[in-house]
């Protein structure tokens, strides 16, 4: 469903995506890890078309999604950064992104579900931010997509949340839906992935599920088994 | 981009600024009667006020509306929804809200007086469409300083050194240049120049209007000559036309190849 190839990006000096090919197909939970800076966000946010690669192809259910727009009405994103308009409420945020896509949306379950009810009227601003990764998950999930990209969609949640959060991962999976997330939680890519797509240097460093990850590595546990892949950047002359 | 314009406007009504430009307008245009007791001077004073002021508070209120609106900009980025209709949307929003109030705020003291009984209505209504170019203009530029600028305080620096650029220090440069050279004919050289700075523009062809020219000695006589036939008017309104879409096509230039 999602065709990367040869994607490469530099931010000035810092070469984040260097020749990364990968390719996901439909269905399944798949994890995006890496250590910090290794352009987990960067690949997602190419893929959205918020960062422009400089060379390389990206494509969504066979079709070219550099500067294209209209996809996107097929994809949900939960940006890891709730950072919203601080002057809208809460209901007046679901109500505009609502109507900016032409699309029928089910937040009222949703907000049910989040306890979301008595903060509708308040303001952005004025949240916690946990409450804000509610409302963010709300904005999420509302909308009924072939691919969900959720970046760092834990963070900030009550362990209540966080099960719900986990539910309605799975209940997308179910469904037949793709997922991407990225996480630094172990214990969620245990419990939800069906794949894990490991990032180092901007390249795929490993692809496979969980029990390959584990006997590559000769590790028993997945969080010690990621931690030797990340100990490989760590060390002089690594791959 | 309807809708985003929409959103924009009513993000800045619920901002208050734009009431305090409005109110401080409102307030100028009857303080402005009130004294000079006569149109025509108080169209002399507003002229001399819009000039610098509109290009000050667009290019301040386009900084602003940009490095506030950020979060809102990148919400908007992951939905469908083309690049350049959120920018356009957002800058036209802007520019529509702030000519609004300029209009308004200056356009009710004026009607109140006696505006259509007056002779003055050209004159008045050639003044807000040059204060409604120059919101425009200054908006376009500020929104690319402020895409090509991270840091806020960089942006806002920039913005008003493009605005002091334009507003004083090329009159100041002209003056000299005028002063050094004045052994040679410099009508040709004054005109142009007049042309590609939108703040001179504006000026000169209000002045003209205004058949003050006759303060302007010579230059003012071949300025008259230009700036008076409806070919003049026209090539200048063309003029600062072309000074709205250049930066606004860079501003679409611009968006559609930045990270965010």
């Amino acid at each position: 469903m999602i065709e990367i190839t040869q994607l490469y990006k530099k931010f000035g000096k810092l070469t984040v995506l260097d020749g990364l090919d990968l390719t996901i197909d439909k269905g399944g939970v798949f994890a995006v890890l890496g250590p910090n800076g290794s352009g987990k966000t960067t690949l997602i946010k190419c893929l959205l078309g918020m960062v422009i690669p400089n060379k390389g192809e990206v494509k969504y259910h066979d079709k070219s999604v550099l500067k294209q727009w209209k996809y996107r009405n097929n994809l949900n994103y939960l940006p890891q950064i709730a950072n919203f308009p601080a002057n809208l409420s809460v209901i007046e945020l679901i109500k505009m992104v609502k109507n900016l896509r032409p699309k029928t949306a089910n937040e009222n379950e949703l907000i049910e579900k989040f306890d979301l009810q008595p903060f509708l009227k308040k303001k952005l601003g004025n949240l916690s931010g946990g409450t804000k990764q509610k409302v963010n998950i709300v904005l999420t999930f509302m909308f009924n997509s072939d691919l969900i990209i959720l970046d760092e969609p834990t963070t900030g949640l009550d362990p209540i949340a966080l099960i719900y959060l986990k539910d309605l991962i799975k209940k997308e999976r179910d469904n037949g839906k793709t997922i991407l997330i990225t996480t630094h939680i172990m214990s969620v890519v245990e419990e939800l992935a069906n794949e894990i797509v490991f990032l180092l240097d901007g390249k795929i460093y490993f692809k496979g599920s969980v029990t390959t990850l584990k006997a590559q590595t000769k590790q028993e546990n997945l969080e010690h088994a990621i931690a030797q892949l990340i100990s490989k950047q760590y060390q002089p002359n690594h791959a | 981009m309807l809708k985003i314009l929409k959103y924009s406007i009513y993000d800045l009504l619920r901002s208050r600024w734009s009431y305090v430009y409005f109110i401080f307008y409102l307030i100028l245009g009857f303080v402005l009667l009130f004294l000079n007791n006569d149109i025509n001077k108080a169209i002399i004073t507003l002229l001399n006020i819009i000039i610098v002021l509109t290009p000050l508070i667009g290019t301040i209120f386009g900084v602003m509306y940009y490095y506030n609106s950020k979060e809102f900009t990148e919400l908007l980025l992951a939905q469908p929804i083309k690049r350049s209709t959120i920018f356009m949307g957002q800058y036209l929003g802007v520019s529509i809200s702030l000519t609004l109030s300029l209009v308004l705020g200056i356009g009710i003291p004026f009607v109140l007086y006696g505006l259509f009984k007056s002779a003055a209505i050209f004159d008045f209504g050639l003044l807000l469409v040059v204060g409604a170019f120059l919101n425009f203009i200054f908006v376009a530029l500020a929104y690319n300083i402020a895409l090509a600028n991270e840091n806020k305080i960089k942006g806002f620096g920039y913005a008003i050194l493009v605005w002091l650029l334009l507003a004083v220090v090329y009159d100041g440069v002209f003056m000299i240049l005028a002063i050094k050279f004045q052994e040679y004919p410099l009508d040709k050289f004054a005109l142009i120049s007049m042309m590609l700075n939108p703040i001179d523009l504006s000026r000169t062809l209000i002045l003209l209007k205004l058949d003050i020219s006759a303060l302007l000695g010579y230059t003012g006589a071949v300025f008259k000559e230009f700036f008076g036939t409806s070919l003049g008017l026209f090539i200048s309104l063309f003029v600062l036309f072309t000074w709205v879409l250049i930066p606004a096509w860079l501003i679409n230039r611009k968006a559609g190849r930045k990270d965010f």
